[in-house]
C-alpha cells in the first residue's frame, strides 16, 4: 500500500515540475500541501465510518499512472452521443483531464462571462481563481480531494459576473480516451457565480475503456448572493471505471442551487456532494438517480450543512439495483446552532431488482437548533406485485409492466431535468441497461 | 418575563424528587478490579466453578478491550480501579414476610411511592425488589411456582436452577460482546431470573425495582428471561436513584430468549439521577439489552421510557432468528439540562418473513443531546422480511441537539424497509391553540408532549404508563422559555 502511495507522490512531483514554468507560487504551494496531506491520510479503509461499506481495494491495489494528454486521439464522433440536445452556450471538452481547444466551442456566451481551461486561467496572475480554488474543497481531510489537488494541472473554469444570466446550458465534457490500461485522470472544475447571476452547467463523464481506469474528480461551485445555479452531473463511464467524484458547493445569501447527479456507469463509483448553506435564505435541491448492475458498487454520500438560518433544502435520491450490484447511500443533514427556521427534507428510495442486490442506507440528521423542520425518509423494496398485477389485468405483459414501473420510479428524478430532451435521453439509456433488455 | 415563562422555568429547575440516601450497613469488597475481586464476588455468592470460570474468561477478555468511543456522548475518563464492585446489605432480611424487611429499606420504598404491600394487594404485581445488589424481598413466588414459573433473583437461580442458567447464560449477549457487557459478565452482582415453562401464560406482570444506593458502587445487574414454547410473559423494570455528586456507573446486561410461539414483553422506566442543572453528577447508564427470537412465531417487545441518567448508552435489540418472528421497539428518551442519550435499537432479521417495528421518540431540552442510533439488518436469506421505523425528535429550547443515525443494511430483495424521521419543535401555533382554549402554557406543552409520546405509552402496562407520564412532566414540561 505504501508503495502505491509513493508512486502517486513521485508522479505528482514529476507532473508539478513539468508544469513549473509559469505556475504561480501559491499554486505550487497548494499542490505541495495537498500531496503532503494525501501521504498523511492514505487511502481510506472500511474501518473509517465514511467508507465503512465501500472497499477501495480496486483502486488501492492497482498502480494507476497519469493518463496521457488524449487530445490527438480524440475523434469528433466520440463527442456526438454526448452533445446536449438544443443549443448550448458553450462546450468545453477534456480528454483524460486535459483541455482540447479544437473540440471546444465557447462562442454562444454573453459578453463578460469568462470560461477557460483551468490550466491557462491558473497561470495568469492575481485572478479570481486564487480566491476560490480549494477554498470549498479542502484537501485536509479528504484523501481523494487531496490527491486531485496534488495533481491540479487542468480542468474547467467558469466565472459569471454579477447580474449576468446565461440562459442556455454550458457543458463540460470529460472523456477518458485511449486504451492504455490502468490510467488515472484528475479532472477539476471551478465555477464562480457572481451576485444575481444565473447559469446551468452540465458536467458529463464518460469513457470507452475496456481495461481498468480511474477518474478522480473534484468540482467546486460558488453561488453568489441571489445567484441561480443548476448543475447536472452525468456519470456514464465504462464498466471498467473506478469513478470517485467530490463536489463542494457554497451557497451564499438567497442563492438557489440545484444539483442533479445521474450515475449510470462505472464499476466502483463514489459520488460525494457537500453543500454549505453559507448565507441566510439560501435554497438547495439535490436530486440523484443511480443504477447498478453486474458487480457494480455505487456509493452516494451527500451532506447538506445548514450553517445559517432560514435556509431550505430538498433532497430526493433514487437507486435501481440489478444483478449483484451493491449500493451505499449516506445522506447527512447538519443544522448548526443558531441556524433557526431551517427547513430540510430528504427522501431516498431504492429498488432491488434481484435477489443478490444489496444496499446500505444511512440517512443522518444532526440538529443543534430548535426552530427547525427536518425530515428524512428511506424506503427499500422490490417491485410492488399489486401494481404489476394491476397493469397485467389491463393487458400489459409482465416484462412491460415491470419496465413501466421502473420507468415511473426513475422518472421522478429524470423528469426534473429541464434541459430539452436530456431527461428523455437518460431515460432511454437507463431502460436499455435494465436486465432482460437487448443491449 | 411573562408569568407562564416563570412557571415553566420554575418547573425546569425543580429538584430531582427521588434523591435521598438510605443508611444501611453494607458488606463491601475492596476498591478496584482484579482477578481476586472477581473470585471474591463469586465466592461470596457461593457460585459453582463453571460460573467463576465464565466470569474469569470475561474479565480476561475485558482487560484487552478498549472503551468504545463511537457513541455521540462526552464524558470524562472512568477510573475502573477506583470503584467498588460489590455491595450487599449486611443484615440480610428474611424472605418470609414483609414485616421482617429492614425498616430503613421499607421507608425508602415508601418514599418512592411503591410500598410493597400496596403493590401486592392492589396491583397484583409480584415485586422482586432489588436493593443495591441483593434481593430483599420476593413476593408471589409461591403462586408463580405452582404454575411452574421460576421468578427469583439471579443468585437464587444459580443456586437452585444451575442447569437453566448454564444453558442460557451468555447465549444472547456473550461474555465477549462489548466492553461494558464483558465488564458486567466479570463482576455482575445480582439481578432477576424468570423462566416460563411450555404453554404457560404468566398470570401477572413481573416487576423489579433496581436502586443504586451505596455510594460509589457500580451496579452490574444481570437479567435473564426465558420463555419456552408457547409461553408468554410481561416484565417491568423501573428505576430511581438517590441524588449523588459523583458519577456512578451502571452496566447492566439483559438477555431474553423466546422459543417457538413465545412472547416476551420487556418494559423499562428509567429515572436515575440525571445530574444537577450544571451537569454535575448523575448516573452513567451503559446497558446491553438483547433478545433472541429463537423459535418460529416468537415475539419480543421492548418498551422503554428513558428520562434519567446523565448519560444513556443503550440499544435494546432483537435477533429475529425464527421464521415469522416479530421484534418491536418503542422508546421515549428525554434529555434535559446536560443529559446525553445515545440510544436506539438493532433489529437483525435472519429468519424468513420476520417483522420488526421501531418507534422512537426523542425529546431534547436545556443543553440535552439526544441521539437515535439504530440498525436494521436484513440477511440474504431473510426473504419477505419487513421493517417499519419511525424516529421523531422534539426540540425544546435553542441549546439542545437531536441526532439521528439509522443504519439500514439490506441484503434481500424481497425485504421491505421503510424509515421515517422528523425533527421539529413545539409549534407556537400549537401552544397558541391550546392557550386559546384555556390551557396554561405549561399544560399546553404537557398535552403536546404526551400526544407526541402517545404511541409509546400505549405499549406500557397501566401502572407504568401513569408513572411514565408523571416522570415526563417533571423532566420536561417546564423547559420551554
Amino acid at each position: 500500500m505504501a508503495t502505491m502511495l509513493d508512486s502517486y507522490v513521485a508522479e505528482a512531483e514529476r507532473a508539478a515540475s513539468a508544469g513549473r514554468q509559469g505556475d504561480p507560487t501559491w499554486l505550487m504551494e497548494t499542490r505541495r500541501h495537498a500531496l503532503e496531506r494525501f501521504t498523511a491520510l492514505g487511502f481510506p479503509t472500511t474501518r473509517e465510518e465514511e467508507w465503512r461499506f465501500t472497499s477501495l481495494a480496486p483502486i488501492a491495489e492497482r498502480r494507476f499512472v497519469l493518463a496521457k494528454n488524449g487530445a490527438s486521439a480524440l475523434r469528433p464522433q466520440d463527442l456526438d452521443p454526448l452533445r446536449l440536445p438544443g443549443t448550448t452556450a458553450a462546450t468545453l471538452v477534456f480528454a483524460n483531464g486535459r483541455y482540447v481547444p479544437a473540440a471546444s466551442d465557447i462562442r454562444g456566451l454573453p459578453p463578460g462571462v469568462r470560461i477557460d481551461s483551468l490550466g491557462v486561467a491558473m497561470s495568469q496572475p492575481a485572478s479570481a481563481i486564487e480566491k476560490h480554488l480549494t477554498r470549498a474543497a479542502s484537501a485536509d481531510r479528504h484523501a481523494f480531494t487531496a490527491l486531485n489537488t496534488a495533481f491540479l494541472l487542468d480542468g474547467a473554469f467558469l466565472s459569471v459576473p454579477d447580474g449576468i444570466q446565461v440562459e442556455t446550458p454550458i457543458q463540460f465534457v470529460f472523456l477518458a480516451i485511449g486504451d492504455e490500461p490502468e490510467t488515472v485522470a484528475h479532472p477539476r472544475v471551478l465555477v464562480v457565480m457572481g451576485a444575481g447571476s444565473k447559469a446551468s452547467i452540465v458536467e458529463s463523464y464518460s469513457g470507452a475503456h475496456a481495461s481498468p481506469y480511474f477518474t478522480n474528480t473534484v468540482t467546486e461551485l460558488f453561488a453568489g448572493e441571489d445567484a441561480t445555479l443548476n448543475h447536472y452531473k452525468l456519470q456514464q463511464e465504462s464498466a471498467a471505471c473506478a469513478h470517485i467524484g467530490a463536489m463542494y458547493v457554497r451557497a451564499a445569501r438567497n442563492s438557489t442551487v440545484t444539483c442533479h447527479s445521474i450515475s449510470l456507469g462505472g464499476s466502483l463509483v463514489r459520488n460525494e456532494v457537500i453543500v454549505v448553506m453559507d448565507g441566510e435564505g439560501a435554497e438547495c435541491t439535490l436530486n440523484g438517480l443511480y443504477f447498478g448492475d453486474g458487480r457494480t458498487l455505487v456509493d452516494n454520500h451527500t451532506t447538506i450543512d445548514h450553517a445559517r438560518p432560514h435556509c431550505t433544502s430538498r433532497e430526493v435520491y433514487k437507486g435501481i439495483l440489478a444483478d449483484h450490484a451493491r449500493a451505499v447511500f449516506n445522506g447527512k443533514i447538519i443544522v448548526r446552532p443558531d441556524a433557526q427556521k431551517t427547513d430540510a427534507k430528504q427522501t431516498n428510495k431504492a429498488l432491488l431488482l434481484s435477489e443478490d442486490a444489496q444496499i446500505n442506507t444511512k440517512p443522518e440528521l444532526e440538529i443543534f437548533a430548535n426552530d427547525v423542520k427536518c425530515t428524512h425518509g428511506a424506503a427499500i423494496g422490490q417491485m410492488d406485485e399489486e401494481a404489476i398485477f394491476y397493469l397485467r389485468a389491463r393487458g400489459f405483459g409482465e416484462h412491460e409492466a415491470r419496465r413501466m414501473l421502473i420507468q415511473a420510479f426513475a422518472g421522478d428524478v429524470l423528469s426534473r431535468i429541464p434541459i430539452g430532451t436530456l431527461g428523455a435521453r437518460l431515460d432511454q439509456e437507463l431502460m436499455r441497461r435494465l436486465p432482460g433488455e437487448h443491449r | 418575563m411573562s408569568t407562564s415563562t416563570q412557571v415553566v422555568q420554575d418547573l425546569a429547575r425543580r429538584e430531582y424528587k427521588y434523591g435521598f440516601i438510605t443508611d444501611v450497613e453494607q458488606d463491601i469488597v475492596p476498591r478496584g478490579l482484579s482477578e481476586d475481586v472477581v473470585r471474591l464476588i463469586s465466592q461470596k455468592k457461593n457460585e459453582p466453578a463453571w460460573l467463576l470460570d465464565w466470569r474469569l474468561k470475561a474479565y480476561r477478555i475485558w482487560r484487552t478491550m478498549k472503551e468504545p468511543t463511537w457513541a455521540n456522548i462526552k464524558y470524562g475518563p472512568i477510573d475502573y480501579q477506583n470503584m467498588i464492585y460489590y455491595a450487599a446489605p449486611k443484615r440480610r432480611p428474611s424472605l418470609e414476610s414483609l414485616d421482617e424487611v429492614d425498616p430503613e429499606i421499607r421507608r425508602t420504598f415508601d418514599k418512592l411511592g411503591i410500598p410493597l404491600e400496596e403493590q401486592k394487594l392492589l396491583s397484583g404485581v409480584a415485586v422482586d425488589a432489588v436493593f443495591d445488589s441483593v434481593s430483599v424481598a420476593t413476593t408471589f413466588k409461591a403462586k408463580l411456582y405452582e404454575l411452574g414459573i421460576i421468578f427469583c433473583s439471579f443468585s437464587d437461580a444459580v443456586q437452585n436452577h444451575p442447569e437453566l442458567v448454564r444453558k442460557y447464560l451468555g447465549t444472547v449477549v456473550p461474555y465477549s460482546d462489548n466492553f461494558f457487557a464483558s465488564l458486567n459478565s466479570a463482576v455482575f452482582s445480582d439481578g432477576s431470573f424468570a423462566y416460563i415453562p411450555k404453554g404457560v401464560r404468566c398470570p401477572m406482570e413481573l416487576s423489579t425495582y433496581f436502586r443504586i444506593n451505596a455510594r460509589e458502587t457500580g451496579q452490574f445487574e444481570r437479567t435473564l428471561i426465558i420463555a419456552e414454547d408457547g409461553a408468554s410473559v410481561s416484565y417491568l423494570e423501573g428505576c430511581t436513584a438517590p441524588m449523588r455528586d459523583e458519577n456512578q456507573l451502571h452496566a447492566a446486561v439483559v438477555e431474553l430468549i423466546a422459543l417457538d410461539d413465545a412472547t416476551i414483553k420487556y418494559s423499562t422506566v428509567q429515572n436515575w439521577y440525571p445530574g444537577d442543572a450544571e451537569g454535575r453528577g448523575g448516573i452513567y447508564n451503559f446497558v446491553t439489552k438483547r433478545g433472541k427470537c429463537l423459535g418460529v412465531n416468537s415475539k419480543i417487545t421492548w418498551t422503554q421510557v428513558e428520562t434519567g441518567s446523565a448519560i444513556t448508552w443503550k440499544y435494546p435489540g432483537c435477533i429475529l432468528q425464527g421464521d415469522h418472528s416479530v421484534g418491536e421497539f418503542y422508546s421515549v428518551a428525554t434529555t434535559n439540562n446536560w443529559q446525553q442519550a445515545d440510544t436506539g435499537t438493532k433489529m437483525i432479521h435472519l429468519g424468513r418473513h420476520t417483522k420488526s417495528t421501531i418507534v422512537s421518540k426523542g425529546i431534547s431540552a436545556g443543553h440535552g443531546q439526544n441521539t437515535y442510533r439504530g440498525l436494521v439488518k436484513i440477511a440474504k436469506d431473510a426473504g419477505g422480511a419487513r421493517n417499519y421505523s419511525q424516529c421523531d425528535s422534539l426540540l425544546i429550547g435553542d441549546q439542545c441537539g437531536a441526532h439521528t443515525f439509522p443504519y439500514l443494511d439490506i441484503k434481500s430483495s424481497t425485504a421491505r424497509v421503510e424509515h421515517e424521521a422528523s425533527t421539529s419543535r413545539i409549534g407556537e401555533d400549537q401552544i397558541f391553540y391550546c392557550r386559546q382554549r384555556g390551557l396554561s402554557t405549561e399544560d399546553a406543552i404537557n398535552v403536546i408532549v404526551s400526544g407526541f409520546c402517545k404511541e409509546v405509552f400505549r405499549q406500557l402496562p397501566m401502572e407504568f404508563a401513569v408513572e411514565a407520564q408523571k416522570l415526563l412532566s417533571i423532566t420536561l414540561e417546564g423547559s420551554v422559555g
